[in-house]
């Protein structure tokens, strides 16, 4: 008797939800985006990040939408570490019923999303995470990739510094995976770009805690010719203002990553050095078409100017929209099938995902600093085409494991 | 019978001899009392006595057997039960559970991980507790105890084990001088009825003229006196050093 | 290194152990007379910071820095006299719950008053440029720090020897009983040290602007600095925490020139383990006097009456049927506070009635991860297997850890579970080829009969139940009686023949094969772990869930593990803020329920 109104009271649940399921597409029209992102533990950045896409939403739905169907973001605090966003994502999933996940920002919570996001078999497009794990050794066929990688970046930097030939060169990196993956990047493409280079020694100050003093100090008792660099933030910023006092830069050329980008190179002010190498996005430089659009409906909305972090929310959200579009709904495989290959324009520039590893080519500009006004620029910059600098199909090949 | 016999105890302190060549002995059933002015030197004589300190010199024996490396712990599995001049007692657990502590310690049953605790030797707690006449407080917690209440606990305690010596520093210290006695004839009665000896320190010299079967004086970590109360009394030098302060 | 380098790194540990000694001294004063564990001491510092770049870009620098030590310092006096001094009869460490919340609060406040980016300032007018010292060249602003710290020590030493106030802090910071039958005003004697404290703190913060910019994740770094100076100093001694910040800087700063960087991750952690090892109470500390804490005396253990224990299984019943009625992410978020509830109950295990304070509980949870992730992965062991003996290591670890930390007590015992946790920590990420670094591990996921929310939720809340039950049962039977005796008296439970040492090192391993255990169920429902798992805010996590359920009952840890989890997953979804919301609710619960929610609600109920 008693497993019989169980039985019932199971079945009454069953057909309730299969009532409620079937209700839903008739009224709600809206397709579902998860985001999350460690708003609160990079704020600098993901501020920005964040108007970025609020700001390509508005655009994708005052056009009509995907379809005609509404495109909404559920946006998520994933607090800072990979378990909170796991569940996060598990919450975007099951209780939002997102049709696919994008976002995340330090590397090791976009490969854990990953990994979930291959679990659960849902897209997730990776925004900030600059890993090259994430597409290549843990790569799998549900992530994909926005922004050039640490080794894309590196190998956009490496031309010039071959071309100084210089012998002596000292490396300084945050102590994390981001860093050494850069700084081995480094030394295997200058090496082969410069046979015989030297890589004289390197300091890996914690992230976040550098004692600039002293790594200032040590990286000159190298005597190098020339000093490669990864660190950003707070880091970069003591760096810059103890090398400067004690004279490391002088006659030295400087390589650093992403120090080109307002984020990082704004607070630097008149700190600024001058005639680094680096990466990073030269926003009211940039002149063409796209990006002046761009800006100026960025600068209409926030009153403000735009990071880096506004251009990769603008364009993960529109690839997510292109995607939806092309695959004519939300299905998982057809989003896949839809975006390998799919071609879109960004504000710096057009992009191409690439089939065999789910990276975009999205480039980044490659250009040196310069002080102007007490403010920190990028001079004499170029656009470096990401489909430049990725790894061929066959190394790709090697690395993933699929 | 000699219960503990303390032959040529010496201890010093960065240079400064707390104690020096000190011997003495213990018989069951006999309260000795160890006393001397302040900086005589009994502290130290008493924790050397107990295992909390280490001789620098000298041997110490309970029941013909060395005491020497050994802990407080494991002195105390041998039979010898202590109190101290400021109550130690568990703060978070009833009077019963006080006492049940000492018998579950006593009967080595503490690495038990799943036996409930509340539930073994309570008779024989309670019985403990009768004896010190604290068996009608055995569930109130002992932090709400009244003192003179918590040295009775403390005496139920140190009995669980059976112990054959008993070593009590100060035992009526902040005690009201009614309670002292009647504290003190307590420890006596169960001294006696069972046997067992009881050394103790005490500076209430009513308390251990009354009680003390024999008393031993130190001075300047020597010892300068010992005997029953009438002998050391009369002892000049006793008189001179220390109750010569008094007189 | 040649001499003159040598010389410019000595020069370079000095400049840096000047603002260490000032932010340490501070907490060493807060912690000597109060004894409260201040974790809110780098807030004050980056308050400092905040305020003097601000203000330095509208009065100019040299004078935002007096400015700005007052400010915080007035900060710091208004925090004792309207939160802390509510707290000082709770039960211990409640105001570390309290100085928690106001971390959260206050980095908040900072976000909002300051802007998410990085300020930084200019250089000190005066002290632009650099000198030549050996060839080489220093800045000049770090020679005037290296002059400013031994001034403030030779001030505070002038404070404390030379004025009547000072005496008073030193006879507290000995003995607090004794300060108070003295007829000191201790209301005023802590607000004013506190407000020194956090003086001194600003300040700290105010002079590092030349040198570095004002950043949202300076206070956790710095308090976690300071307290390892202080700890190696000897808590409550100015002199031991000038002479180790001194030792600290300078190890840093050589570690650097030697070109081994990589260790400054982990090195003070590593001084800090080795000096509490050979001196249990820092370089100057004495050993502290044996009053145990003023706080309320806990109430004995009594059964469970079976209304309670009814409550229970119904509880467990209806955990048992939540599949039933609802799938998706309520599974999802029950098994995390599952997972959590195991965690906090084997650290208030220790904490509670074992009185050992551990600060590195976190330490134990990620290597049972990790035990469980790499035998997965590196061994290939089949998840089951992987699940059942994951957790060893977590029992080892704290074996081996354990036999350590019970040799010493209090903050001090605190702080060397903590060094400990944080080498732990350091290994993990840096061991790249078998713990993936600081990426961590990925793919570690459950057997495919367990690879549903359901079931997995299921084998989660039957292994969580049970070990919380095997713990509570442990606590009713001799051992746990005999750690709460050891607890409340050492000198006594000696005295009747309880081996403390061993009893306190077979808790902690307990504690740490639970906690192991917690931690290998959240590698397999998360799929992946990261070094994040044994690390310090882990720690605090438990620490805050154990003192907001209330350390003197046995199910408090529980509702705080479920409490906190599901605040951070509802509050964080919903609010911009929400950190500070956290903090504030947690500032809201201290305030009405110091002995905890279940404390609380035990008073209330009580017969």
């Amino acid at each position: 008797m008693q497993g019989m109104t169980r039985r019932s009271a199971l079945l009454t649940i069953a057909s309730l939800t299969v009532a409620l399921a079937a209700a839903q597409p008739a009224r709600a029209q809206a397709i579902k985006v998860g985001e999350l992102n460690s708003y609160k533990t990079f704020p600098a950045f993901l501020e920005p990040y964040k108007k970025g896409w609020e700001l390509a939403l508005e655009e994708i739905n005052r056009s009509g939408g995907i379809g005609g169907r509404k495109l909404e973001v559920v946006s998520r605090e994933d607090g800072g570490n990979p378990g909170d966003a796991v569940r996060a994502a598990e919450e975007l999933l099951s209780r939002e019923n997102v049709s696919l996940l994008m976002g995340t920002f330090a590397s090791h919570i976009g490969l854990a999303v990953s990994n979930l996001a291959a679990q659960r078999k849902v897209v997730f497009v990776a925004a900030e995470p600059l890993t090259d794990k994430i597409v290549w050794e843990n790569g799998n066929r549900y992530t994909f990739r926005i922004r050039p990688s640490t080794y894309t970046q590196v190998a956009m930097l490496v031309p010039d510094a071959a071309k100084l030939k210089k012998q002596r060169w000292a490396i300084v990196y945050p102590n994390y995976e981001y860093g050494q993956s850069a700084t081995a990047s480094f030394k295997k493409l200058l090496g082969k770009a410069q046979p015989g280079v030297q890589f004289v020694g390197e300091q890996a100050p914690a992230l976040g805690k550098i004692d600039a003093g002293a790594v200032v100090q040590a990286l000159a008792d190298l005597k190098p010719d020339a000093i490669f660099s990864s660190l950003f933030g707070a880091d970069l910023q003591k760096f810059v203002r103890e090398g400067n006092l004690r004279g490391l830069f002088k006659d030295r050329p400087v390589f650093n990553l992403l120090a080109g980008e307002p984020e990082y190179l704004d607070p630097l002010k008149d700190e600024t050095p001058d005639g680094w190498y680096v990466t990073g996005y030269p926003w009211n430089e940039i002149k063409t078409p796209a990006h002046q659009k761009f800006l100026a409906a960025y600068r209409a909305k926030w009153k403000d100017y735009p990071r880096l972090g506004s251009i990769v929310g603008y364009s993960t959200l529109y690839t997510v929209a292109n995607a939806l579009k092309r695959a004519g709904g939300a299905d998982t495989e057809k989003v896949i099938a839809a975006m390998k290959g799919m071609e879109m324009e960004t504000p710096i520039g057009p992009i191409v995902w690439r089939p065999i590893d789910n990276q975009s080519t999205m480039g980044a500009y490659v250009g040196r600093l310069a002080k102007k006004d007490g403010k920190g620029v990028m001079v004499n910059w170029r656009y470096a085409d990401g489909a430049l600098f990725l790894p061929s199909f066959e190394e790709v090949k090697a690395m993933r494991k699929e | 019978m000699t219960v503990l016999a303390a032959r040529n105890l010496s201890k010093s302190f960065g240079g400064v001899q707390a104690v020096r060549g000190v011997s003495l002995s213990v018989a069951s059933g006999e309260l000795l009392a160890l006393i001397g002015p302040n900086g005589a030197g009994k502290t130290t004589c008493f924790n050397l006595l107990n295992g909390q300190l280490a001789p620098d010199a000298g041997e110490i024996e309970f029941e013909g057997r060395s005491l020497r490396g050994l802990a407080p712990r494991e002195i105390w599995r041998l039979g010898v039960g202590r109190t101290f001049q400021v109550t130690a007692t568990f703060g978070s657990m009833t009077v019963r559970e006080n006492v049940q502590m000492a018998l579950l310690s006593h009967h080595r049953q503490l690495s038990s991980l799943f036996a409930r605790a509340a539930q073994r030797h309570v008779a024989a707690a309670d019985a403990l507790l009768e004896r010190v006449g604290m068996r009608e407080q055995a569930g109130r917690p002992c932090a709400v105890l009244a003192y003179g209440d918590l040295k009775r606990v403390e005496l139920a305690v140190a009995l669980a084990n059976q112990p054959r010596l008993l070593l009590m520093d100060e035992p009526t210290a902040g005690m009201a001088p009614g309670e002292r006695g009647e504290l003190m004839q307590l420890a006596a009665d169960l001294a006696r009825g069972s046997g067992i000896a009881v050394l103790f320190t005490e500076h209430d010299m009513d308390v251990v003229f009354a009680h003390a079967d024999r008393i031993v004086v130190l001075s300047d970590g020597e010892l300068i006196a010992q005997g029953s109360p009438q002998e050391v009394r009369a002892n000049a030098a006793v008189r001179a050093v220390y109750l010569g302060s008094h007189a | 290194m040649t001499y003159s380098s040598i010389l410019i790194q000595f020069l370079n540990g000095l400049a840096s152990a000047s603002s260490l000694f000032l932010v340490a001294a501070g907490l060493s004063l807060i912690f000597g007379v109060t004894r409260i564990v201040n974790f809110a001491h780098g807030s004050l510092y980056m308050l400092g910071m905040y305020v003097a770049v601000w203000l330095g870009e509208r009065i100019g620098f040299w004078w935002s820095v007096p400015i700005a030590a007052l400010a915080v310092g007035a900060f710091g006096a208004l925090v004792e006299s309207a939160l802390l001094r509510r707290l000082y009869a709770a039960p211990e460490l409640l105001q570390l719950l309290a100085t928690f919340a106001l971390v959260l609060v206050v980095k908040d406040f900072a976000l909002w008053a300051w802007g998410p980016e990085d300020i930084l300032g200019p250089r000190a007018p005066g002290f632009t440029g650099a000198v030549t010292i050996a060839g080489l060249q220093f800045p000049e602003y770090d020679l005037f720090l290296i002059g400013f710290g031994p001034l403030v020590l030779g001030a505070l030493w002038l404070l404390l020897t030379r004025t009547r106030w000072g005496t008073l802090v030193r006879a507290a910071t000995q003995d607090r009983e004794m300060a108070s039958a003295l007829g000191v005003n201790q209301k005023w004697l802590f607000t004013g040290v506190f407000a020194l404290g956090a003086f001194l703190a600003g300040l700290g913060g105010a002079l590092q602007i030349p040198r570095e910019p004002a950043t949202l994740l300076i206070d956790l770094s710095v308090v976690s600095d300071a307290f390892v100076v202080v700890v190696v100093g000897g808590l409550g001694s100015i002199g031991g925490a000038f002479v180790a910040a001194f030792l600290i800087a300078e190890i840093k700063a050589f570690c650097i020139g030697l070109g081994l960087s990589q260790f400054t991750l982990v090195v003070e952690f590593v001084v800090m383990a080795v000096v509490l090892v050979i001196r249990p109470w820092g370089l100057f500390g004495r050993m502290p006097a044996l009053a145990r804490g003023a706080g309320a005396v806990e109430p004995p253990l009594v059964a469970p009456s079976p209304a309670a224990l009814k409550a229970l299984a119904a509880l467990l019943a209806a955990l048992a049927l939540v599949p039933v009625v609802s799938g998706g992410y309520t599974l999802v978020l029950l098994t995390d506070i599952l997972v959590f509830a195991l965690f906090a109950v084997s650290l208030h295990f220790i904490m509670g009635p074992a009185g050992l304070h551990s600060f590195g509980h976190a330490a134990y949870f990620g290597l049972g991860a990790y035990g469980a992730g790499l035998l997965l992965l590196r061994a290939g062991a089949p998840m089951e297997l992987a699940l059942l003996l994951g957790p060893l290591a977590g029992g080892l670890g704290a074996l081996v850890f354990g036999w350590f930390c019970v040799r010493l007590s209090g903050v001090y015992l605190a702080m060397l579970t903590l060094a400990f946790a944080q080498i732990a920590w350091s290994v993990v990420f840096q061991w790249d080829a078998f713990t993936g670094g600081s990426n961590g591990l990925v793919g570690i996921w459950p057997a495919s009969w367990l690879a549903s929310k359901a079931a997995y939720y299921y084998i989660t809340l039957l292994t969580c139940a049970g070990g919380i039950a095997l713990l509570w049962r442990m606590l009713y039977a001799p051992f746990g009686y005999a750690l709460r005796a050891a607890r409340d008296s050492p000198l006594r439970a000696d005295a009747i023949g309880l081996d403390v040492r061993a009893l306190q090192w077979a808790a902690f391993t307990l504690a740490g094969l639970a906690a192991g255990m917690a931690g290998a169920l959240y590698a397999f429902s998360k799929g992946s772990i990261s070094p994040e798992s044994l690390s310090v805010p882990r720690s605090v996590d438990g620490l805050v869930m154990v003192l907001l359920g209330g350390i003197q009952t046995l199910t408090g840890p529980l509702w705080g593990a479920a409490l906190f989890t599901w605040m951070q997953d509802a509050v964080a979804r919903g609010i911009d803020y929400w950190r500070a919301v956290i903090g504030a609710v947690i500032l809201v619960l201290v305030l009405a329920f110091p002995q905890g929610l279940t404390g609380f609600l035990r008073q209330r109920f009580a017969p």
